[in-house]
């Protein structure tokens, strides 16, 4: 009976409305463009920021990675071009770190070198990866065909390869991948695997891997070719001799990760103390991107909680003319015996129908314009589902709030002033 | 006002039996206003003492006079005061649904009511595309349907033209005839005319009261002590 009653309030609540459209319209507009705002901005700020976690969540939350780093004192010196430039993680560090603490799940050491691929006579400057088995464990990339690497390649210090969709589509146009031989540097390697790389070419400094990566065996690499590396950078040669480029670590949990950083910064500044290596922890970094969200969240909060406001102050303008306009219809239905409750809901309900109904709008325009901006500005935008539930909420809010004080107004009227009233 | 409290009411006492059809009239200011709000509930006395039904209102609440406007009473006044953006129907269901009564019982007593003021093929209309004449009737209509004991008229033929007035006080007669107690603020003796007693007001005290059918004993149906 109540909620029949509620209906049909609603119902003569739009029917008053539809009375004044163009004042209704021009009341709601503050609420739609409040609301609007609220979910393109929400939404442009949300797209932009997941491409960024996505990423980072993409080096994995549980994971360190050491990269080696040529010192900065040691780059600068132009004498090096005799010398060899020597710096880097080495292979006892992976040693020290995997029996120093047992929170490290696995490492995954990576020798990254630059060479060269040729099948037939297609080339393609490739990165090899020279890592282990559970590079593939840890860095989870889909597989396209083939196999990954396995200890039994490993042990057998077998001369094979895992190649990237990228690499493989270069090299092996038209060939059957797996099995194929490719040779890269001086030897031959054959293909037992390709993978699809989540990366591009030019993926940051921590991105594990590249599209212009080639997988094999770490035994492989160092035996084939050995730890110094040579580049020839505008016609002098320089030497460098790293041992290990990036080292992977992966912590059992993700509450470990942070002091389990910690303890392997001290030890290896210890060992390193040129400062020839970067660390970076995708955790933390995940954690800095996501207060900056927040706090661009919450600056867009204010932005629309002011428009909003503003929304809501039209709306209660509104309605305070519209309580005197209709003082009459106040005394009349309060002769006929409308207690003061059901005088403050129906005009209660008609500011929360103009503000739901500016609400709505708003949502649809919040949609359309982060749409609009994928479509021609070509950036992410993300519509999610709790900004438009919140403003659903608000709106529902606003129109209360608001139109509380011209409904007690309405209610508190006299009912022999109000039928007198002209 | 100033600062002297003006009793727009003083020393009144009125004694209404049930079915009887009175007329007040007086000059303006002489408080006929405040009675016809006073007998309505839509005012307290600021002191003394009103009963309806043996009921004393003096000291209910706001719900509580609302309650008893919604239960009891009918109001029909001088400009209609139908609600503009209702149609007959709805502004005749009015109380019926400050009483909680569902919808389809509603429409069938504003029905039958419309039926019995002449109104049936206007249910579907504006009250602004209605004459004066039916306007009231819809008034008369939607006071009726909360089926009240007594029907509170303030100038309810003010507005109109004298046949159309006629008209009017015909069918209110019927009411009467029916049953309803009727209380009607007039100024015009034609109008009052038509009521059983005639009470006129003076300076917030009762002048007179007459009786215009004298098959009833004015003793019966109320007194003045003044």
């Amino acid at each position: 009976m109540i909620n029949s009653r509620f209906i049909r309030n609603v119902r003569l609540g739009i029917k008053t409305l539809m009375l004044h459209k163009m004042r209704s319209i021009l009341t709601m507009l503050g609420m739609v463009f409040g609301v609007g705002a609220v979910i393109a901005m929400l939404a442009v700020g949300e797209g932009a920021s997941k491409d960024a976690l996505d990423q980072i969540r993409r080096l994995g939350s549980q994971n360190i990675i050491i990269n080696s780093q040529q010192p900065i004192s040691q780059a600068a010196s132009g004498s090096m071009r005799s010398n060899m430039n020597i710096y880097g993680l080495l292979y006892d560090d992976l040693d020290r770190i995997e029996q120093s603490f047992d929170t490290i799940e696995q490492t995954v050491p990576a020798k990254l070198i630059r060479g060269e691929g040729r099948v037939g006579d297609r080339t393609l400057e490739l990165r090899l990866v020279a890592t282990t088995p559970n590079w593939f464990e840890l860095v989870s990339r889909d597989r396209v065909a083939g196999r990954y690497m396995t200890q039994l390649d490993i042990d057998h210090h077998a001369n094979v390869v895992v190649l990237t969709e990228h690499g493989a589509r270069k090299l092996l146009v038209g060939k059957t991948t797996i099995g194929s031989q490719v040779r890269i540097s001086q030897g031959i390697f054959t293909v037992i695997g390709v993978i699809k790389s989540e990366s591009t070419q030019s993926g940051t400094m921590q991105t594990p891997d590249q599209e212009i990566d080639a997988y094999i065996p770490l035994n492989v690499a160092i035996e084939r070719f050995g730890d110094i590396n040579v580049t020839r950078t505008s016609g002098s040669r320089s030497r460098e001799l790293v041992e290990l480029h990036q080292l992977i670590v992966q912590v059992d949990s993700i509450k470990n990760v942070e002091s389990t950083a910690a303890a392997i910064e001290r030890m290896l500044s210890i060992h390193h103390p040129k400062g020839d290596y970067k660390m970076s922890v995708p955790l933390a970094l995940l954690r800095q991107a996501e207060a900056t969200q927040r706090t661009f969240n919450i600056v867009l909060g204010s932005i629309a909680g002011i428009s909003l406001l503003i929304g809501g102050i039209g709306i209660m303008n509104i309605m305070l003319a519209s309580v005197t306009e209709r003082t009459r219809e106040i005394g009349i239905r309060r002769a006929i015996g409308a207690r003061r409750k059901q005088i403050i809901g129906q005009f209660l309900i008609e500011t929360v129908v103009l503000s739901v109904t500016g609400g709505f709008i708003g949502i649809g325009i919040g949609i359309l314009i982060p749409w609009l901006i994928t479509m021609f500005a070509d950036m992410p935008t993300v519509v999610t589902m709790w900004s438009v539930l919140l403003s659903v909420v608000i709106s529902i809010g606003v129109g209360i709030v608001f139109g509380m004080y011209p409904a007690m107004r309405a209610a508190n009227l006299d009912p022999i002033v109000a039928l007198r009233y002209e | 006002m100033g600062d002297q409290d003006v009793h727009a009411l003083a020393g009144v006492t009125l004694d209404i039996e049930r079915g009887s059809f009175w007329a007040i009239s007086g000059a303006s200011g002489s408080g006929k206003s405040t009675m016809l709000n006073l007998l309505g509930c839509l005012d307290r006395p600021t002191s003394g003492r009103y009963a309806l039904e043996g009921k004393s209102i003096s000291t209910l609440s706001d719900d509580e006079l609302s309650d008893i406007r919604l239960q009891h009473l009918g109001f029909v006044f001088q400009s209609f005061n139908l609600i503009p953006q209702l149609t007959v129907q709805e502004n005749i269901e009015l109380p019926l649904f400050y009483q909680g009564i569902d919808a389809g019982e509603a429409a069938k007593r504003a029905r039958d009511i419309a039926d019995r003021v002449g109104l049936t093929d206007r249910l579907g209309h504006r009250p602004t595309e209605l004459s004066g004449g039916q306007q009231q009737r819809v008034a008369i209509a939607r006071a009726l349907s909360n089926n009240p004991s007594v029907l509170l008229a303030d100038e309810p033929t003010g507005n109109l033209d004298t046949a159309t007035g006629d008209s009017i006080m015909k069918l209110l007669s019927e009411l009467h005839e029916q049953g309803k107690t009727i209380m009607m603020v007039t100024h015009e003796p034609e109008i009052a005319a038509y009521a059983q007693f005639q009470l006129v007001m003076r300076d917030g005290k009762i002048e007179s009261i007459a009786s215009n059918d004298s098959s009833r004993a004015l003793h019966k149906a109320g007194g003045v002590l003044a």
